[in-house]
């Protein structure tokens, strides 16, 4: 498991979702996942993602509560620490 | 993105070709899952046969395989067990790779009336033939999806639509099998991956002894299905051309529902 520090979340979370469409320059903290167009479905692929490098998921009623990319980075962080 | 569909199954249109990954067809050491490993793998997938207690015919089934020049290997697990799934998937993908096409067929009967159905004959046949086609769907999803390509096709039966007296516990295992077929289809569309049902009628296996003579004068086509009629369907759907059919379930019933 890579080590949890808020840099490395930050990295492979934008990482995760850069593949799944948006382009890297509009996926920023702030940003919404409805603005990203990113849906739940791809939730749940970045979240495979997040678990396997951080042993975190995210899942269900958890990943509903997350609207922003900021909102899952901290999301991540905290659950890991 | 990942890889289009058509870069991920490399040498996809050719008869016999190699692929890039793997089928994995549970139930398959006869009947109808044995007509569709064969018929997987003479399009060019190795094939993994699974197995719960007929080792023999499994091992029949692969050394068929290989001696027409495909690739397979038979895999014991009852897919009821909650716990099957993993090791199935493991096994296969250390020898073939990922799967790419899943045909969930395994499944069981235990034929009384509704009155004279006991619990343990009604969950036997939900485990086996609804639960069972859920977990090992799940577990095949996530290789699929990142794959941007997949073929699954559950084995249904004219019974999941319409009566059959005598079969309270496989109607519903079966219609279950078709509305979860229809929605994780709409869940997964947009990854590639095609999820169907293939509802067959009366076909001649072990699993319908006893039963075929009497119902063939029903059967507009009058004849029983073989399990060939099934696998054919079965391989259409696990296609590339397949590529924008999902959801729907196909019957293959010589008429019987028309």
């Amino acid at each position: 498991m890579a080590e949890v520090t808020q840099e490395a979340v930050e990295e492979k979370v934008v990482d995760a979702l850069a593949e799944l469409g948006p382009d890297r320059s509009e996926i920023t903290r702030d940003a919404t996942f409805e603005s990203l167009d990113i849906d739940s479905l791809d939730l749940v692929e970045m979240s495979q993602v997040v678990d396997e490098e951080f042993g975190v998921q995210v899942k269900g009623e958890d990943a509903q509560q997350l609207n922003t990319v900021g909102d899952a980075i901290d999301f991540i962080v905290a659950r890991a620490g | 993105m990942g890889a289009e569909s058509g870069e991920q199954a490399n040498a996809v249109n050719g008869q016999g070709q190699a692929r890039e990954g793997a089928a994995l067809v549970t139930g398959a050491s006869r009947g109808i899952g044995a007509a569709c490993a064969t018929r997987l793998a003479a399009g060019g997938w190795p094939v993994g046969v699974n197995y719960r207690s007929d080792s023999e015919g499994a091992e029949q089934v692969v050394q068929a395989i290989e001696e027409a020049g495909g690739r397979a290997v038979a895999l014991r697990g009852d897919v009821a067990d909650p716990e099957a799934a993993d090791p199935l998937f493991e096994a296969l993908e250390e020898e073939f790779g990922s799967v790419m096409v899943l045909v969930n067929n395994a499944g069981v009967r235990a034929d009384a009336l509704a009155l004279q159905i006991e619990d343990d004959d009604w969950q036997r046949v939900i485990d086996t033939n609804l639960s069972a086609v859920f977990r090992i769907t799940r577990r095949a999803l996530t290789p699929m999806m990142s794959a941007r390509f997949g073929r699954i096709v559950n084995i249904a039966s004219v019974v999941g639509a319409k009566a059959n007296p005598g079969q309270a516990n496989y109607a519903a295992s079966k219609a279950g099998v078709i509305g979860m077929t229809k929605t994780v289809a709409a869940e997964v569309a947009r990854r590639g991956v095609t999820v169907n049902a293939v509802a067959p009628g009366l076909v001649e296996t072990e699993l319908t002894e006893g039963v075929a003579e009497e119902m063939v004068k029903a059967v507009p086509a009058r004849r029983a299905g073989t399990p060939e009629d099934v696998a054919a369907c079965v391989g259409f759907l696990a296609s590339e051309e397949a590529a924008y059919v999902t959801g729907v379930t196909l019957t293959v019933d010589g008429g019987l529902s028309a």
